[in-house]
């Protein structure tokens, strides 16, 4: 069913008595084309565009719990391109392009919002590297604007701009950054895909993947086996998991990144802004909730749940920026497996097992690239070869040296 | 979650540092392949992890510390030098 204002006055009239679910709960057939495993946002996008873009409809999404369960319905909703390295831009800029055109293309509405992301800083040699930033996202097509102090001060009269030890000294802006609303993302890819004919399947984990001859063909799973010509993996958190399934170790560790909101509050954050001086960023969710994280804890872990060190950090950094938030109350706070990779940029490419195909790495920032991961992954599981815009993601650039490290941190997944 | 150092006892896991990995064993660098496997490669596994804390708030020692990182629970610290010794 296409949703309309003509779609709306007709249930109204009717009492909403017509709605139907919104994609299929369909059951695994024995043979696919491609089979997808990871029902995330990235997953369901890569089979949305497969079958959209490519006409290749003969797909499963494999989903071990229900569409939504993981990162794309746990993270905070940020959507931007501010990256230093092209590598990166050229991706981003992508996905930001494809965000503002999403809601009308998949006919779903997912709140995308374009209420800027500011990146506060307060020394100069910060200020010097976010001028470097904003000339490299400019050179890359993207928007960024360099605001000073009073720039940023007629956007957020509140801040904490005379704090002793970190003044704000200005900002860098990106406008066309912003929020969507995460879950419906997965909703909307999930009902575009299952609209065109593509399997998205619930509690179905895959537990194994069979090879033959250096060739994936199938995959085993808790409702049988499945077999396949292409299996393309975007399971987030559990990469190095699943890739062990074809007895791959991945450049990748598994790390746990929280998130707070707090009580529902009257509007007082029109965006999105990050604090320079430590590890807090914020926005305010359209029920009023501020939405708030920092950085991930730091040590390997799967369990879906963070520590009280980074919760107490988070919370300094918030009332260092802001001191009003202090009078808030935190309502509620939760974890997700982020995909930490050596170099803290993602993978998209083919592995050395024919048929086999990887999507991770996404470390704490993947819910942004959701529409352009899933565009440039369903290229390179359609046509065999790298989507321009993502055509340095590879996976031997760690051998060769040819590493995307944004920060110029090395091979340590906790620090980027 | 709490460390169990060897010098300092129990403390709070925010006085360490974490450096990832400690089963790995660092090859001779004229062997590329074993060298991109030991930077890069890891086996990133569920259940127990042997790993690499550095007690940075505390004594100063680095810790070889066997932890569950699906429950965080820490189960072992010993000193990684006497470790190396061994
Ligand atoms: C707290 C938090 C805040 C974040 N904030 C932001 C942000 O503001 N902006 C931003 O850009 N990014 C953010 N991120 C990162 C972003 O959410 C992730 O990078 C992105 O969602 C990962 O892609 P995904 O949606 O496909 O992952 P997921 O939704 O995690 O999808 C992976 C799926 O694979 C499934 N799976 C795993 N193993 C198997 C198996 N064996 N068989 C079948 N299925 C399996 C999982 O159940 C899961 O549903 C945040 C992450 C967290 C945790
Ligand atoms: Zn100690």
């Amino acid at each position: 069913m296409r949703y309309s204002l003509t779609s709306l006055l007709r249930q109204t009239l009717t009492g909403h008595k017509g709605w139907t679910p919104q994609w299929r709960d369909a059951a695994p057939k024995a043979e696919y084309d491609i089979v997808i495993v990871g029902g995330g946002g990235h997953g369901l996008a890569t089979a949305y565009y497969l079958a959209k873009e490519y006409g290749l409809t003969n797909i499963a999404v494999l989903e071990k719990s229900w569409i939504g369960s993981g990162n794309i319905g746990r993270n905070t909703t940020i959507i931007r391109s501010n990256y230093l390295l092209s590598e990166n831009i050229s991706l981003y800029e992508l996905s930001l392009k494809l965000w503002e055109g999403l809601e009308q293309d998949f006919n779903y509405n997912a709140m995308v919002s374009q209420r800027g992301v500011l990146n506060l800083y307060h020394s100069d040699g910060q200020r010097d590297a976010y001028a470097r930033r904003s000339n490299m996202m400019r050179l890359n097509g993207a928007d960024s604007e360099l605001l000073d102090k009073e720039g940023v001060r007629k956007l957020y009269p509140f801040l904490n701009f005379d704090a002793a030890r970190f003044p704000i000294q200005g900002g860098l802006l990106q406008k066309r950054g912003g929020t969507v609303r995460h879950d419906a993302v997965a909703w909307g890819y999930a009902r575009g895909a299952s609209d065109r004919g593509v399997d998205v399947i619930q509690n179905c984990e895959v537990t194994g993947i069979d090879i033959v001859d250096g060739r994936a063909v199938g995959v085993q799973t808790s409702r049988g086996a499945i077999r396949a010509k292409k299996i393309g993996i975007a399971v987030a958190g559990s990469s190095s998991r699943v890739a062990a399934m074809a007895g791959m170790r991945l450049p990748i560790e598994s790390h746990v990144l929280q998130a707070f909101v707090s009580e529902g509050l009257k509007p007082i954050i029109p965006g999105v802004i990050t604090f320079g001086a430590g590890h807090f960023y914020i926005s305010q969710s359209d029920k009023g909730g501020l939405v708030f994280g920092g950085d991930i804890d730091g040590y390997n872990s799967y369990a879906q749940r963070g520590n009280l060190p980074v919760v107490e950090d988070v919370c300094e950094g918030g009332m260092a920026l802001m001191p009003a938030i202090g009078r808030a109350r935190m309502l509620r706070n939760w974890g997700g497996l982020v995909d930490m990779s050596m170099d803290g940029s993602p993978i998209i490419d083919r592995t050395h097992i024919d048929g086999l195909y990887l999507n991770a790495g996404w470390c704490y920032g993947g819910f942004k690239a959701t529409p352009g991961s899933g565009f440039v992954f369903a290229h390179l599981l359609a046509r065999d070869e790298p989507h321009p815009a993502a055509n340095r993601l590879l996976l031997d650039r760690f051998r060769s040296g040819h590493i995307v490290d944004e920060k110029g941190q090395g091979a340590q997944p906790n620090l980027h | 979650m709490r460390i169990p150092c060897p010098y300092c006892g129990s403390r709070d896991s925010s006085e360490f540092s974490y450096s990832g990995d400690a089963t790995l064993t660092r090859p001779t660098p004229d062997n590329a392949d074993a060298m991109f496997d030991y930077v890069y490669l890891r086996d990133n596994p569920v259940g127990l992890h042997r790993e690499y804390w550095y007690h940075a708030a505390g004594c100063h020692a680095w810790l070889k510390v066997t932890r569950n990182v699906s429950t965080h629970e820490v189960i072992e610290a010993v000193l990684a030098h006497d470790e190396a010794a061994s």
